[in-house]
């Protein structure tokens, strides 16, 4: 009997990525809750990490007509010491329990893991990202073009002169197609030649060359080659993301939230530009400091206001280590707007002449409570402030967000400016 | 001695050959099996996940709830919560096995003997599967019904086509014949039958029906009931079969859709009868088949014992009181009762020639053993030949678990003298698909009224429906009839336990 043994390891994987994504789309509020919630927990640096996220089964269940309840009989194997008439008491979930394997129902949770480009998909798309947006963040990378060889099909501006010619000649010499000069020669043979018999047999061979150089064309569509361009990643530098947050009292839990996300968002976005990230945390009362991650959101701190001590910090770690003609610098900073009177001045005067001639972009975040409607109020100090120095044509983006949604536009500047400067650096 | 077939754990598609061709030698000449021609297919881990996901089979139909197997399977495997079957065979003819590539020499020859043999051998030969499925027309059918979803998915919308399949699988553990009469599924001719269907409906299409006037409604037909029910084959037990003949306002492609579905869960429904058969059947082969190519020489030593490793954890059951414990491992029951049906036959004790007169003592192993494999399901083998010995080796009892009962649950029987004939008709019992499965029959639809369809679920032992699971299965079983259903509980002296009616969804509360 003839046995086909095949091997299938080469297929092409993914036989299942259609109906996952099918899944995906079916169960997006729960898994896009469920992203949301871990995304949360997260730190920023691992918001791009896809993993593992877990939904309530309920809303993917599907129903069978199952029986339960009513009296059970069962056999089992490994009776010890039982005998015909006993009775075993019910310990809750007796030992005796037979469990089924009913479907996956006994699970109230379901657990999978996302891959890194699902995770982030969901991310934005939680935060409602218009979807142009949305591909600039989630896919552009910025690409070169470079040489790659030759090719045998392109476009006629592509055709690459030399190695036509060279592989034309290749040909011809190897093939035997007669040169020009060798016709001129006999040619030239025959002119001179007086015997009519030896006339008539150069004229035969001249005849033969001539039919051959017709044959054999000068340059023949095989000879042909196109110069192969493919892209490249661009050489990618390195960018420096300073998040500047007010701790103080009147900052909650939401607006620090908000916060988080704003961070997170300009994270992924300086992530698919840049090769290098660096965050910078730097928390400010009265009194500025730079802190780790979890410190920056979670850990407590008292005390009033001033906006100024946080940029002076941002300034003197600039100075210290990220020399801006190496680095790319971002600013975020997040406030609820509060700042005391006397500090204005010298907070404007930090920003305008120290931080934003070294930085790409600086935005400001002010948050808002929840429902909160952000714009009836009056605007706070800082922004009075800080929309005083954007008319007088500082380059600054701001926005006052309450609710997620709000956080994107902020960004919509980011883009804009993103491309005036690239033209800029252009030439 | 003959040559060694490998040495060591690697092995490459000339080794493959020969381990087939020595396992083949031993299943026809020693073991007398009759098997469809073989395929072998080795893949990689993540395809034998798509294949889960995909219960098993090479190509299926596009749904989300694979996704979603495939999601749980690949989170619980990578978390090292799962390991991966070594091999999956599939009942067609050609007979595929899918080998994981990561087994070692051993392990191919374990899986080869196993599945290519003693799977493909039951597959052939069991009455079931020969009555119920049709191994040379599947995979052709499971073609055809990937394409013919993804065609309606273009002509009718994704939504919609995933709301008929959705109801669809709900519905399909009550989408299946269970007793013979009707001729044998061809699958071949279901394929040709939906394309000329279709050809058809475009030949004879004409627009101008549509403006003749309807004639005055027919006069209400005063047909008894017992007449009604008989046109309308009622009762029906094969829900699926009903509402794709019988309900009033599905479209022609709904209807093939749920006869897609109710084929493949037709095909798969002798598998789900004959676990302990067909897992004891393939073990019994591979162990056999190792076995005699380890005593000619042809696996070393060291290889064999290998094997044996692998065979005892599959075989390995479990005692009740064992953490490990989830039921009876059909690997082990049927591997056990193999073995022993080999003792009674080879050499008997009384107590054996008293229970098993026909077979005790007859000496031909194979010959008892191939007729047992082919005339048998899960609950008659159990019923006809668990045999005292082994339920005493097994230590088995029987427990009655009555919740009105105060003083716990009572041991009915075990394994002595009063107990065997018990405790193997409630085994036996425990095997049976038709009584672990809810009776759940079309009884009657009221066609001249308010088209209501009135099912029954035949209550046995006090065990009722799940009360969310069934009103979810009810709520699609009224979105594909369209009007209202009812399911009444029933127990054994027709007294209403409990009545479910459900309303059909508007289509736009649906999509």
């Amino acid at each position: 009997m003839p046995i086909h043994i095949i091997d299938r390891r080469l297929n092409p994987g993914g036989k299942s990525l259609e109906n996952r994504q099918r899944f995906l789309r079916r169960a997006k509020s729960l898994v896009q809750g469920a992203v949301k919630k871990t995304s949360q927990e997260r730190d920023i640096k691992d918001v791009l990490e896809g993993g593992e996220v877990t939904i309530p089964l309920d809303g993917m269940h599907e129903p069978r007509f199952r029986r339960d309840g009513g009296t059970r009989d069962m056999v089992l194997p490994g009776n010890k010491k039982f005998i015909e008439g006993d009775y075993l008491q019910r310990s809750g979930q007796g030992s005796a329990k037979d469990s089924g394997p009913g479907e996956g129902d006994s699970e109230d949770a379901f657990r999978f893991v996302l891959s890194r480009d699902e995770f982030v998909d969901l991310f934005l798309d939680d935060l409602e990202l218009p979807d142009l947006a949305k591909r600039k963040i989630a896919h552009t990378e910025s690409e070169g073009i470079q040489r790659a060889g030759y090719t045998t099909s392109g476009s006629p501006s592509n055709i690459s002169v030399s190695r036509t010619v060279r592989r034309a000649m290749a040909r011809r010499i190897a093939l035997k197609r007669p040169s020009k000069e060798e016709i001129e020669e006999l040619e030239s043979a025959i002119a001179a030649c007086a015997d009519e018999d030896e006339r008539l047999v150069l004229l035969a061979q001249l005849e033969k060359l001539k039919a051959k150089t017709k044959r054999i064309p000068f340059i023949d569509p095989l000879d042909i080659r196109y110069r192969r361009f493919e892209t490249v990643p661009k050489p990618v530098a390195q960018a420096v993301m300073f998040c500047l947050m007010d701790v103080s009292g009147s900052m909650s839990e939401h607006m620090k939230d908000l916060a988080k996300r704003f961070y997170m968002l300009l994270y992924v976005f300086l992530k698919r530009r840049y090769k290098h990230v660096d965050i910078v945390f730097i928390r400010h009362t009265d009194r500025a400091e730079e802190v780790d991650e979890q410190t920056f959101f979670y850990g407590p701190a008292s005390g009033g206001t001033l906006v100024s001590s946080a940029l002076q910090a941002m300034h003197e770690i600039v100075r210290e280590r990220f020399s801006p003609s190496d680095w790319n610098i971002y600013a975020a900073q997040a406030s609820d707007g509060d700042n005391s009177y006397s500090d204005g001045e010298l907070t404007g005067m930090l920003l305008t002449d120290k931080i934003l001639p070294v930085c790409q972009f600086f935005a400001y975040l002010e948050v808002g409570e929840s429902g909160g409607s952000a714009f009836d109020l009056s605007d706070s100090s800082l922004w009075t402030l800080y929309e005083r120095l954007r008319n007088s044509g500082a380059p600054l983006s701001m926005r006052k967000v309450s609710e997620r949604s709000e956080i994107f536009p902020v960004f919509h500047d980011l883009f804009q400016r993103r491309e005036t400067s690239q033209e800029k650096s252009a030439p | 001695m003959t040559e060694r077939l490998f040495e060591g754990a690697d092995w490459d598609f000339h080794t493959l050959q020969r381990i087939t061709d020595a396992c083949e030698e031993v299943a026809t000449k020693d073991l007398g099996l009759d098997v469809y021609p073989n395929q072998i297919e080795v893949i990689t881990a993540e395809q034998m996940l798509d294949a889960y996901s995909s219960v098993g089979m090479p190509l299926f139909y596009k749904h989300w709830s694979f996704g979603k197997h495939f999601a749980y399977h690949e989170a619980s495997y990578r978390k090292g919560l799962m390991g991966l079957a070594y091999e999956i065979v599939i009942n067609s003819s050609p007979c595929i096995s899918y080998l994981m590539e990561e087994n070692t020499a051993t392990m191919q020859t374990l899986v080869i003997a196993h599945a290519a043999f003693g799977h493909n051998h039951f597959f052939k030969n069991n009455y079931l599967f020969k009555q119920w499925t049709d191994a040379d027309g599947i995979l052709d059918y499971l073609d055809f019904a990937k394409n013919y979803v993804m065609q309606c998915e273009d002509r009718y919308g994704r939504v919609e086509v995933e709301r008929t399949l959705d109801a669809a699988h709900a519905l399909m553990s009550h989408g299946i014949d269970r007793y013979p009469g009707k001729k044998k599924l061809d699958l071949r001719a279901e394929e040709k039958r939906a394309g000329r269907r279709r050809q058809h409906e475009e030949e004879v299409f004409n627009d101008l029906w549509r403006t003749v006037p309807a004639g005055k409604s027919k006069t209400r037909s005063t047909i008894s009931i017992e007449r009604r029910r008989k046109l309308l084959g009622l009762p029906q037990e094969n829900l699926l079969y009903f509402l794709e003949k019988s309900a009033p306002r599905l479209a022609p492609w709904q209807r093939e859709l749920l006869r897609i579905v109710r084929h493949i869960a037709q095909y798969f429904y002798p598998q789900s009868q004959t676990k302990v058969m067909n897992e004891g059947t393939a073990t019994y082969v591979h162990y056999r088949i190792m076995t005699k190519l380890h005593q000619q020489g042809r696996i070393s030593d060291g290889n064999f014992l290998e094997f044996l490793q692998s065979h005892t954890n599959v075989v390995f059951q479990p005692e009740f009181d064992d953490q490990r414990f989830s039921g009876f491992n059909p690997y082990a029951l049927g591997f056990a009762m193999m073995q022993d049906i080999e003792r009674i036959v080879t050499r008997p004790e009384d107590e054996d020639r008293e229970w098993f007169p026909d077979i005790a003592g007859k000496n031909d192993v194979m010959g008892v053993l191939r007729d047992v494999w082919a005339n048998y399901r899960d609950e008659s083998f159990i019923a006809q030949f668990l045999s005292p010995k082994l339920m005493r080796h097994l230590r088995m009892f029987h427990l009655h678990d009555d919740p009105e009962e105060r003083a716990g649950i009572r041991v009915d029987a075990i394994h002595d003298e009063r107990g065997f004939r018990r405790v193997r008709r409630e085994l036996a019992r425990q095997h049976d698909v038709g009584y672990i499965d809810a009776n759940i029959e079309v009884i009657d639809v009221d066609l001249s009224g308010d088209r209501r369809l009135i099912l029954h679920h035949h209550v046995i032992k006090g065990s009722q429906l799940n009360e969310t699971d069934a009103k979810r299965v009810l709520q699609h079983l009224a979105d594909l009839w369209t009007y209202d259903v009812a399911l009444i509980e029933v127990d054994a002296n027709d007294k209403v336990l409990r009545e479910y009616v459900v309303s059909p969804r508007p289509i736009s509360a649906v999509a």
